[in-house]
């Protein structure tokens, strides 16, 4: 520590230079966050996924429709503990732009299978009593401003109402939250019974079933007996755990992780290049000055410290302020505005981002240093 | 009574220079005494800096001992020498060697952060020695805000602070016009004679030379004579 001063003095021995690479480490780190919290959205997704929760969908595709009488004959499956429902809506608030996730649901049903959903209880009570009330994600309160009592109009681009319109009219009796700090609230739930009677068609259909089990452990056997239940029927189904059904839904989209992975690779072996020529440069300018330090008592691995101390300096000034910053405009700046659900800077991700910066600090660094301990004080003092 | 302090004895320095072997010194006999003031004469090339950094334990003899206090610095590994040079020896360079991202007094603190004293201690040992060469008032000035004379001054104070029995000086006027030159020798002078301190100093520079108590004159790798400063 007593050699902090004189690290950070010497850093600053050619700001020019020093500002430039301090600027492409927080660019290489401010990609990191950022693409790590999309990492995050969509490996996470898993993650976020209740082992204790699966998910039963048409065999052929989830945008065929099931019988809503299967629920019956689904919480009868041995292991089956509550079985809920919910059925895509493809609603836009005012502009096409605006498309955000709504769900008709059974409510109660719902707020059992998904428990990290809190909501107030009397926001709660009024849910459940007005069966023209919906409940709205933080994230999407937050998007349009809107307000518990609120009044809001959904253009839904499939379910035309009995009356012809496409226009439903629901008034907000709540908002929810995520207990999960990275799970989603990007989205809207709604009756399933006043949607279900209010659209022109498609009634007594759902869209897919959600149900929680005794023990992960059954798992295979209960998504097995259900989907068996309804083998050689006009709606066969699959059942599957949320993981995998999360991890299908990600798989469309491609290796996501591995495409993050080479993008960051890439900028990490950049700036390995760029703060190792800075360092060398660097060093190579002070060739005298590391001399007066050998001269005046600085034994070898001391020199090989400081200038490791610097190169390491320039990578977590630079890696904080773009870790900071990618974590301040994903975590506050664009919280609930994205809508991908999970995406978020956590602490695992900023620890990592500390290892990296630590290492990196090092292996840009390493080569100088040694060069700067190999110095011999007279040959280098002859570079004076 | 004499007690002395610097012992070499048939020192000899070969560099090696491609497929070429140069000898620089050969069979080099010396003694200084403590609180002497010796002065190195000599033409380019004749080994005055090379004895020099033996001395301070900067360079090591091909053959030959150097000992200095009692120490047989040809014996040491490079970290005791490390170890050692901080203890014993204060350098001052022909061009200051001030590094020049530091304040005056965080060049003079420079030698203090190998020791144990905490930052307030450090501070107040490079304010004394700043005060000793006269320079209290430039402590927050950069080497580039200082004229020649003052950054020599830095760096003998830089030298000086953590109390070294020996100064060694090569060329510490060279850099400086006569006047500056002269407040710097009788700078050194003082040193010499009030802090007891013992100091070789390399000069081509005959006037320079003469503030020393003895002047030896080196050639060709060999000391050719002693006179009388």
């Amino acid at each position: 520590m007593k050699y902090f001063y004189l690290v950070w003095k010497s850093l600053w021995r050619k700001k020019v230079r020093t500002i430039l690479t301090i600027l492409s480490v927080f660019v290489a780190f401010l990609l990191f966050g950022l693409l790590n919290a999309l990492n995050q959205a969509f490996g996470g997704a898993t993650d976020l996924a209740n082992a204790q929760r699966l998910i039963t969908l048409d065999k052929i595709s989830i945008i065929n429709s099931l019988p809503s009488a299967y629920l019956s004959r689904i919480e009868s499956v041995a292991g089956v503990r509550r079985v809920a429902h919910a059925s895509w809506f493809g609603g836009y608030y005012q502009d096409p732009r605006n498309q955000f996730a709504q769900f008709p649901v059974d409510p109660e049903r719902y707020l059992d299978v998904y428990p990290e959903l809190s909501i107030p209880d009397g926001q709660r009570e009024e849910w459940l009593r007005k069966r023209d009330s919906v409940i709205v994600g933080r994230a999407v309160v937050d998007q349009f401003g809107w307000s518990v009592g609120d009044r809001i109009p959904i253009y839904s681009s499939i379910w035309t109402k009995k009356d012809g319109g496409q226009v439903w009219d629901f008034e907000i009796a709540g908002v929810f939250d995520n207990d999960d700090p990275r799970g989603n609230t990007a989205f809207m739930l709604i009756h399933y019974d006043y949607f279900d009677e209010g659209r022109a068609f498609g009634n007594g259909t759902i869209g897919w079933f959600i149900l929680t089990i005794d023990d992960t452990a059954n798992a295979a056997s209960v998504a097995n007996a259900i989907d068996t239940q309804f083998a050689n029927s006009p709606n066969e189904t699959k059942t599957d755990t949320e993981a995998a059904f999360a991890e299908s839904l990600i798989g469309q989209y491609g290796n996501i992780a591995l495409i993050i992975t080479l993008i960051l690779s890439a900028v990490f072996f950049t700036i390995l290049l760029v703060a190792g020529n800075t360092m060398a440069q660097s060093v190579r300018e002070r060739i005298p000055e590391l001399a007066v330090l050998k001269t005046l008592g600085f034994d070898d691995g001391s020199v090989l410290r400081i200038v490791l101390a610097e190169s390491t300096m320039v990578m977590l000034v630079g890696g904080i302020l773009g870790l900071g910053t990618a974590t301040i405009v994903v975590n506050v700046l664009l919280a609930g505005k994205i809508p991908i659900p999970g995406v978020y800077i956590d602490a695992e991700a900023i620890s990592l981002g500390l290892v990296y910066m630590l290492l990196a600090g090092i292996v840009a660094g390493i080569f100088p240093a040694h060069r700067a301990m190999r110095l011999t004080i007279v040959d280098a003092l002859s570079h004076v | 009574m004499n007690i002395e302090l610097v012992k070499l004895q048939d020192i000899s320095r070969i560099y090696q220079k491609g497929q070429e072997k140069v000898e620089v010194l050969h069979k080099l006999n010396l003694e200084i005494q403590r609180g002497d003031f010796l002065a190195l004469m000599g033409p380019s090339g004749s080994g005055k800096t090379t004895l020099l950094n033996l001395i301070g334990g900067l360079d090591k003899p091909t053959s030959g001992s150097v000992i200095v206090g009692g120490e047989p610095l040809h014996t040491m590994s490079s970290g005791t020498l490390s170890t050692w040079r901080a203890r014993h020896v204060g350098f001052i360079f022909q061009f200051y060697n001030l590094l020049p991202v530091l304040t005056a007094q965080k060049n003079v603190e420079l030698p203090l952060l190998l020791t144990n004293f905490s930052g307030k201690e450090r501070a107040k040992r490079a304010a004394t020695a700043l005060s000793i060469v006269g320079l209290e008032d430039r402590a927050k000035h950069y080497p580039r805000e200082l004229s020649g004379g003052q950054e020599q001054r830095v760096a003998i104070a830089r030298a000086i602070v953590s109390d070294p029995t020996l100064l060694l000086c090569d060329e510490p006027t060279g850099d400086l016009d006569r006047e500056t030159a002269g407040e710097i020798l009788e700078l050194l002078q003082a040193l010499n004679r009030n802090h007891e301190k013992t100091i070789v100093m390399v000069t081509h520079d005959a006037q320079a030379a003469g503030f020393a108590n003895h002047i030896l004159h080196m050639d060709k790798g060999t000391l050719a004579k002693e006179m009388a400063a």
